[in-house]
């Protein structure tokens, strides 16, 4: 298994933003660094969620502060390593639209439960495979620390 | 002009965050690199041709898709185009 590596603070931050949120769900990236057997976290970014035609359930980063957020990664010598995201009052679990909307294969997806506003669960999964064809979502072990 | 390769991609342009190409349009910058990477063509491009739908390429700062003559637009060496795949999702139903 792979494994995720994030700052406490990190972790915190991304978890406090699904509260601040709820009940809609929120977004971000996650910048870091390659390593052995999975991406080491650095830092977090939070994104605008722009699906506010039905924000307690979907979510999406606009392209362009994709794009914004993806220099400045380079710009910092480091790389999107992932994106979070939050699912209000349902299992911190990927979804079936979460899956169809995967495209950043070796990237982590990390998903928080958000419950009554409280966040609860929160897992990691990697994006594996070699082509949208053969992509698969794959428990990762979260590991926490600085 | 320097095309800007995102962390999925990367592995398939030799691992390089960034790629220069001498092109006179986007669609031609394209052409260029995935003729040096071509294992970069079937995660750009669906089978017949066409960027696929969650590929999002911006030239500077403006989206390709909403240019007037879109990838036929013309490039200058000082221009940057990114590569950048979409992100969105959601929980329950």
């Amino acid at each position: 298994m792979s494994t995720l590596r994030l700052p406490g603070a990190v972790y915190d931050a991304i978890r406090a933003h699904g509260e601040r949120t709820y009940p809609h769900e929120c977004c971000g990236a996650l910048l870091g660094l390659k390593g052995e057997d999975g991406w080491v976290v650095t830092a977090s970014i939070e994104a605008g969620n722009t699906r506010t035609d039905s924000a307690h359930n979907r979510y999406q980063i606009s392209p362009f502060e994709l794009m914004k957020l993806e220099r400045a990664a380079r710009e910092q010598g480091v790389a999107i390593a992932g994106f979070y995201h939050s699912h209000p009052d349902h299992p911190a679990q990927w979804s079936e639209t979460d899956f169809n909307e995967a495209h950043w294969l070796g990237c982590s997806y990390v998903i928080t439960a958000i419950e009554n506003g409280v966040a609860a669960i929160t897992n990691a999964f990697v994006l594996n495979g070699a082509s949208e064809e053969t992509k698969t979502f794959a428990p990762e072990s979260l590991i926490l620390g600085d | 002009m320097k095309i800007f390769i995102p962390t999925p991609l990367r592995q398939y342009a030799g691992g390089n965050d960034t790629v220069d190409v001498t092109a006179s349009t986007v669609a031609s910058a394209l052409d260029e690199l995935t003729g040096a990477h071509a294992d970069l063509r079937k995660h750009l491009f669906t089978p017949e041709g066409k960027v696929r739908s969650f590929v999002n390429l911006y030239l500077n700062d403006e989206d390709v898709r909403y240019l007037p003559e879109k990838d036929k637009t013309a490039v200058k060496e000082s221009d940057t185009l990114s590569i950048i795949p979409s992100i969105a999702g959601g929980g329950k139903l």
